[in-house]
């Protein structure tokens, strides 16, 4: 048991789940039937199977783990190489758990060629769960762009009218975008003459080719991410897409470029990483508000998330290249809860969409009074998505709003204003979804919450709240990978007689143990650089410290007990 | 007598072969018109034979006084020109009786072709080049206007004929003004001259020309226009032919002439290459995308494929031409396949070919259509399909020369041509049936099925192993 291949196993079972979709005959409602059930099934035990990865995953070793090694292909330095470490080990979770979510969400609302939509998530799944286990290069863009088939035949085939150009949008976008990162990689390829992510993570590039190969892997991560202006694929894509494409999207395909700007950009790259972060936190604070405006003016349920979605994963690229432990922190934990909570809120617009079969905010009004489950089910990931207190939203975003403070405070400032915006069109969207008159006879006809959506949504409510209230439950598992990733930042930094954007890692957020490993760690470096760099902040630490941390005395209850162990 | 034995061993494949081509003539001439199966069918076993008899060769040796050569490359080149054929005869079967071509001249001439084209890609000298590539260009002219009733057919041939024959001008002034100023035919002695000083200008000039002449043959821009006219005109699988086998050798053929004696004018012959192979990626992808008739879209998608082979060229290494070794036996497997699927496209019988026709076939096939999608990601490059890995060589070569611009354009126009592969998989994937298609018969889905397994899963396995023989192949060209 314990050698088991428990990576590809959780890859490929839902291949293999597919594969026996495919073999499917007969009438088509119990094909339909079948293939449902069989999808169902495949995704639990896939779901059951991951969570072997949670269990055998050592959450204080920052290396990479369950390492699985196979010779592919010699001649190019190709391997099967798959792994995890902390930053991944989420992300295979959150796709192995939405996926049996999509299932049912799907259960009745998809009634056409039911048997290709499974296995096109199913599919979906296999390719999202290879992307973040893969340790190979290659590897890794195989299932980067393995990702944009089944979606594309989701949102083509099963989407809303405009689909077909939602598809191609989504499709030309983001294919030429890690077309790029192709080169990138076959540049990195030849200086290092192997495609094993770990050999190139201890390599250190060359600074001017740093800075090439940056911009040529945030092409391809920017458009994924979405970050402003390379986001106007997604809207499209969500807004036509059906509710399980975009769940899949919002909760999981998002994060691949997330996931990216971690492991390839700020991993990697660190002194291209330092070159372009005023680029960074200027794309992303005009995300933040810009995209929380447009949100504000949409009529069409759907697109306010997505544009929702774009602001939210701005927090996410600020806390990236903010390079502190706050931002980095803060960034991994938004997108965990951007996770949850957008594929909840697409869960939700789905839930009334397949009732009235209009996404017009307009159309509804008053449902508090004939669905109060629904407006009580709709108002927590409302709330979790504004940022409350004891939601899951609500860590991440002032997380990686701090980190963004220490790193630069104009930016931390103007970040801050997205979070009124956010509030403003979050509120505004439940004031005309669920309050006022209810007076229109067919919102009055639908029903609340089934069984069947309960179901969904139970574990969905549980997460966001335990990430609220507990988030060390969660950051635990990738704290010495952050912590580790960052040490690593730091020192190439140094080398290169870069000063760290903030040389300050003392926080109260992260863990004591690692709080102490960071700051023992220019001690013991011999690098003059390194000392230089961090001494100079230290008496600046207290004044900088003490203000941000005094009006948030709460959230740090929260973290600090945990920090013990 | 010794010395006439070791002249023939080495060109034993192609002797066979044509002496299998004059057999299957008299079979076909004394057995009728009933006899087109059975010639077929003897055609394959021969060109099978000769794939045999080609694997068991070995080494490197030179005959009929350096006019012909057997190598690693040549024996690479001769398998994958082998299997075009092999391949293309088979998809042929149905479509030629059932559009009255039911004649055997029809595989007469695809096995005339093949020695032709094995020819040439063993030439070691500019006139057994000649011989071979004539030899290969006389047999497709008249099979294009195979259908001699159907006026598009014979305008393809006509059109083919008379640019080809004016390609062949050039090819033979540039041939005659490499003679005059390099003084030999001979590869070899060519060139040792050109290693021994600098290069006369008369044999820049003349290399310029037989590269021209050699881009026709490759449908490389600015010498494409006779493509699509002649893909869209000629019968269906006279077109999948055109496209696998006669490029295989075509480019091969190039290569050989480029690395081999101009290997030294490397910085002189690249331009004339790298502005081909940026035309022929921009012109394949633009052009393609306004394109309603699948061959014609077929058309401009080889005449971009051929512009990412050039690049593999353009490097002039030994890993570049490794890269368009793979890329051509990856371009020749989906292409088959591809037509396969596209010569299966009959409505209640009569052979259609716009891309419209292919609406709703995920639901009325969805087999069909999955290996079509699978066939066309493949083109385009996206990944896990075998296309993928083919680009990816080729970037890797020509970024390990120092082609930096090229590599990026070829990733940019991948990302355009991008755009009509969609358009095949979006009507065929999301567009509602106006008329089903008909069910193609055993022997097309068939090589549909083989093709599209090896394109996606197989090829992930096997790579190495044709890795391998595609390095040692290219190896043999710069030993």
């Amino acid at each position: 048991m314990a050698d088991w291949p428990i990576l590809s196993l959780t890859t490929f079972l839902p291949s293999i789940g597919a594969l026996l979709i495919l073999l499917v005959r007969g009438e088509e409602q119990a094909v339909a039937r079948n293939a449902k059930a069989i999808a169902l099934a495949t995704s639990l035990l896939t779901f059951i199977v991951s969570l072997g990865i949670l269990v055998k995953f050592d959450p204080s070793s920052a290396g990479f783990q369950l390492v699985e090694e196979h010779s592919w292909i010699p001649a190019l330095g190709i391997q099967y190489l798959r792994g995890i470490d902390g930053v991944s080990v989420w992300f295979v979770l959150a796709s192995t758990f939405l996926t049996p979510i999509c299932v049912l969400a799907s259960w009745d609302s998809i009634d056409k060629r039911v048997k290709q939509f499974m296995m096109s998530l199913l599919l979906l799944e296999t390719m999202l769960v290879g992307m973040f286990t893969a340790l190979d290069f290659i590897l890794f863009y195989i299932f980067f762009e393995g990702v944009l088939l089944p979606m594309f035949l989701m949102i083509g085939v099963w989407g809303g009218p405009g689909r077909i150009y939602a598809a191609y949008k989504f499709f030309i976008y983001t294919f030429i975008g890690s077309v790029l990162m192709l080169l990138a990689i076959v540049a990195m390829y030849l200086q290092v003459g192997t495609m094993d992510m770990r050999v190139m993570l201890d390599h250190t590039f060359d600074p001017s080719m740093q800075k090439i190969l940056w911009l040529a892997f945030f092409a391809a991560f920017a458009v994924k991410t979405p970050m402003w202006p390379f986001h106007t694929w997604l809207p499209f894509a969500h807004v036509e897409a059906p509710t399980a494409g975009s769940v899949m999207l919002a909760g999981v395909m998002l994060k691949m470029g997330g996931y990216g700007l971690i492991r390839a950009n700020l991993q990697m790259l660190p002194i291209g990483s330092a070159t372009y972060t005023t680029l960074v936190f200027v794309m992303s604070v005009v995300a933040i508000i810009y995209t929380s405006l447009v949100a504000l003016a949409q009529t069409d349920m759907k697109k306010m998330i997505a544009y929702s979605s774009v602001a939210h994963m701005g927090y996410v690229s600020m806390g990236i290249f903010s390079a502190n432990a706050q931002g980095l922190d803060g960034a991994m934990f938004q997108m965990l809860s951007h996770t949850v909570v957008s594929a909840a809120l697409f869960l939700c617009i789905g839930v009334v969409y397949n009732r009235l079969h209009t996404r017009e905010i307009a159309r509804y009004g008053g449902m508090a009074h004939n669905m109060p489950k629904y407006a009580v089910v709709f108002m927590l990931f409302m709330l979790a998505s504004v940022g409350l207190p004891g939601t899951s939203g609500f860590v991440g975003e002032f997380l990686s709003m701090l980190g963004a403070y220490e790193a630069n405070t104009w930016v931390g400032l103007f970040a801050s204003t997205g979070l009124v915006f956010g509030a403003a069109y979050m509120l505004l969207l439940y004031r005309k979804l669920f309050y006022g008159k209810l007076e229109k006879p067919d919102v009055i006809a639908m029903p609340d919450l089934n069984g069947k959506e309960i179901i969904y949504f139970a574990p969905l409510i549980a997460i966001v709240i335990m990430m609220g209230v507990y988030p060390k439950s969660f950051s635990g598992v990738y704290a010495a990978s952050l912590d580790h990733i960052l040490t690593h930042h730091r020192e190439a930094l140094a080398a290169e007689g870069l000063t760290p954007p903030v040389a300050n890692p003392a926080s109260s957020f992260i863990p004591a143990a690692n709080a102490e490993t960071i700051s023992a760690h220019p001690a013991t470096s011999e690098t003059p650089g390194t000392e230089h760099a961090v001494e100079p902040s230290n008496p600046e630490t207290p004044s900088a410290e003490t203000p941000a941390e005094a009006p948030h005395g709460e959230p740090k209850a929260d973290a600090n007990p945990d920090a013990g162990h | 007598m010794q010395p006439v034995l070791t002249d023939l061993i080495p060109a034993l494949p192609e002797i066979f072969l044509a002496v299998a081509a004059l057999l299957l003539l008299m079979l076909g001439v004394f057995s009728g018109k009933n006899g087109t199966r059975l010639v077929s069918g003897l055609a394959l076993v021969a060109l099978v034979v000769t794939g045999v008899l080609l694997v068991r060769q070995e080494g490197y040796e030179v005959a009929f006084s350096g006019l012909f050569i057997a190598d690693g490359f040549a024996v690479f080149s001769k398998l994958l020109i082998l299997l075009g054929t092999g391949l293309s005869l088979i998809i042929a079967q149905n479509f030629i009786a059932r559009e009255d071509m039911d004649r055997f001249e029809f595989p007469v001439l695809m096995v005339l072709a093949t020695v032709g084209m094995m020819m040439m890609v063993s030439a070691n000298d500019l006139l057994s080049l000649y011989v071979g590539l004539e030899l290969q260009s006389l047999s497709l002219y008249v099979i294009a206007s195979f259908r001699r009733d159907y006026a598009k057919s014979t305008e393809a041939g006509l059109k083919y004929f008379v640019l080809g024959a004016l390609s062949s001008g050039m090819l033979l002034y540039g041939i005659s003004l490499i003679y005059g100023f390099a003084g030999t035919t001979n590869f070899i002695t060519i060139a040792q001259v050109l290693q021994a000083g600098p290069a006369p200008l008369g044999v820049i000039v003349g290399l310029v020309f037989v590269a021209a002449g050699l881009a026709f043959k490759i449908s490389a821009v600015p010498f494409h226009m006779w493509t699509p006219d002649v893909y869209e005109g000629a019968p269906t699988p006279v077109t999948a032919f055109f496209a696998v086998a006669p490029k295989v050798a075509a480019i091969c053929l190039f290569i050989r002439v480029l690395e081999g004696p101009f290997g030294s004018l490397l910085p002189q012959w690249r331009q004339v290459i790298e502005f081909c192979s940026v035309a022929s990626m921009v012109v394949g992808s633009l052009a393609a995308i306004r394109q309603s008739n699948i061959k014609r879209l077929m058309a401009y998608s080889s005449i971009a494929n051929i512009g990412y082979a050039l690049v593999g060229v353009a490097a002039g290494t030994a890993d570049g031409v490794q890269a368009v070794l793979i890329y051509m036996a990856i371009y020749l497997v989906m292409t088959v396949g591809t037509f396969a699927i596209i010569i299966g496209m009959r409505q209640k019988g009569k052979a259609v070919e716009e891309i419209a026709d292919l609406a709703g076939l995920s639901k009325t096939n969805p087999m069909l259509a999955l290996a079509l999608a699978v066939f066309m990601f493949s083109m385009a490059g996206v990944p896990p399909a075998a296309g993928f890995f083919g680009k990816l060589l080729v970037f890797m070569a020509a970024w390990k020369a120092g082609l930096y611009p090229l590599s990026i354009i070829m990733a940019l126009t991948s990302g355009i041509s991008l755009f009509y592969y969609l358009k095949v998989c979006k009507v065929s994937w999301f567009d509602d049936v106006k008329e089903p298609l008909d069910r193609p018969t055993a022997g097309l889905s068939w090589v549909v099925t083989a093709t599209a397994l090896v394109v996606f899963p197989v090829a992930l396995v096997i790579g190495t192993p044709v890795l391998d023989s595609a390095a040692a192949a290219a190896a043999s060209l710069f030993h």
